[in-house]
């Protein structure tokens, strides 16, 4: 009699899980621990001139054509700026998903310049929330264009160094703001009462308009003394997405393309004129080893 | 009549174990997808498929996280996330059908079988569901329960838009295989 009850018991068991059926067969399953990483703040590792919060994955190089044009307002003359063009040529290398270098090499004081850029916090969302990416990116940039100075600079004294904190958010799908505090360092100054060490305050945005396309905007504020005739560099601009091209075209005052010609070299007054067509092409391809197969 | 009551019992009880055993699932199914024109290669794995097998039903249903895609190049990735399935707006991929077969046998886990099944039910991704028909096995061997399938989707149904420029790169319609390797009872 006792087996039957318990037989019983195990009959009713068995149908209980039956009646359990509700509308979906998933539910109860979600996973609750599940992180996952927020990527595509930007569409290219820099904002316009500043380092951006994205980074190159493993084994991908960047190859980058930047060019910075004359003055628009010159009009047909010049045809719009366009008849004075200053060039930067780089090479980005993802050496991990949160390392990479580069190698650039601009016509401006034949600037060479080399960074590493580093990825400290990546935003997450999910069981473990991580509200921003913070990344650190730090350089050297030389200036090798024949001097006709009486004394002529030493090595030294043609360097620059740099040091930038980039804390970024994705706020959503469209939308992405960061804050990149910059730290130059000119060896050399035009002037000797001016400051060698300059801080910039740098902020980037980003607002998507479609799904390839998106506008930007980049500006430094500089704090230190430096001549008078320096201004504060503002980019605003487009980036158009195609595949593994991106086109970054903007309008801007500055001209430099690394951070002392940025933070320190620019002259132009965005809001009296001076303003100048530039655009960033970024290709990249993948060199690396392929990622392994599943 | 003791004897004939216990044996009804018996009965009812070992074929409803039997139910409790047909519905199994998997957290760590695999889908994986494949476009192959001669301009590009582009294939894609997800391993974290859950699944779930009502067999008393004749019931399935699948879902995976659209971010959980691997891709062997890390930017493609990228594309495909945020240009082609907006993962970030649709996360989420779900599939819930039934299996159908003309003689209307319900899915019974039989040990050292193999059954071939016609699955039709709705996929939903990127925001929009369509009905789909699966080619789908069901294998049991050595108690091991697991199942296979494959399926065919257009780009276009799903509102995936391929521009212009890199239309030769990618296959209009797309084949995607499923694989539920060591089902499990659910408990």
């Amino acid at each position: 009699m006792k087996k039957i009850v318990l037989l019983l018991i195990a009959a009713l068991s068995g149908c209980q899980i039956m009646a359990q059926d509700s509308t979906s067969l998933l539910n109860g399953f979600e996973d609750k621990r599940a992180v996952q990483k927020i990527t595509g703040a930007f569409k290219s590792t820099r904002v316009i001139n500043a380092h951006s919060t994205e980074m190159l994955h493993k084994g991908e190089l960047d190859f980058r054509i930047m060019h910075r044009f004359g003055v628009f307002k010159n009009g047909f003359k010049d045809l719009f700026g366009l008849d004075y063009a200053s060039m930067r040529m780089s090479f980005d290398y993802g050496i991990t998903d949160n390392l990479m270098i580069g190698l650039g090499r601009s016509t401006i004081l034949k600037d060479l310049d080399i960074f590493v850029k580093t990825r400290i916090l990546q935003q997450t969302k999910g069981a473990k929330q991580i509200p921003v990416s913070l990344l650190i990116a730090a350089g050297y940039i030389v200036t090798t264009q024949e001097s006709f100075a009486t004394v002529k600079p030493t090595f030294g004294d043609r360097s620059s160094y740099y040091v930038q904190l980039i804390a970024g958010r994705k706020f959503n799908s469209k939308f992405s703001m960061q804050l990149s505090p910059l730290l130059v360092h000119n060896n050399a100054t035009l002037n000797p009462t001016d400051d060698n060490t300059i801080f910039g305050l740098g902020g980037g945005l980003r607002y998507k308009v479609s799904k390839r396309i998106a506008l930007v905007l980049d500006y430094h504020h500089a704090f230190g003394q430096l001549d008078s005739v320096i201004t504060n560099p503002l980019s605003v601009g487009v980036d158009i997405e195609t595949g593994g091209h991106v086109f970054q075209l903007h309008f801007s005052n500055a001209t430099g393309m690394n951070e002392k010609g940025y933070l320190t070299q620019t002259t132009g007054k965005f809001f009296k004129g001076d303003i100048r067509f530039g655009f960033n092409l970024s290709r990249i391809f993948h060199v690396g080893k392929k990622r392994k197969k599943w | 009549m003791r004897k004939n009551i216990f044996t009804l019992f018996l009965f009812i009880a070992v074929t409803s174990t039997l139910m409790a055993q047909n519905k199994v699932f998997t957290k760590s199914g695999i889908i994986s997808f494949y476009s192959n024109t001669s301009l590009e290669k582009i294939e894609a794995v997800n391993k974290k498929v859950l699944a779930v097998i009502d067999a008393a039903n004749n019931k399935i249903e699948f879902a995976l996280l659209i971010k959980g895609f691997e891709f062997e190049k890390a930017l493609m990735q990228e594309h495909f996330n945020e240009n082609y399935l907006e993962s970030d707006k649709y996360p989420k991929a779900v599939f819930k059908g039934s299996f159908v077969k003309t003689d209307a046998a319900p899915v019974i886990f039989t040990n050292n079988t193999t059954q071939t099944w016609e699955i039709t039910g709705n996929l939903t991704m990127h925001g929009v569901t369509k009905l789909i028909k699966l080619a789908a096995t069901i294998v049991v061997k050595n108690q091991v329960i697991s199942a296979a399938g494959t399926f065919k989707v257009l780009l276009s149904d799903y509102n995936i838009k391929i521009p212009a420029v890199v239309a030769n790169n990618i296959n209009k319609e797309i084949k995607i295989n499923i694989t539920l390797p060591s089902l499990q009872e659910m408990k």
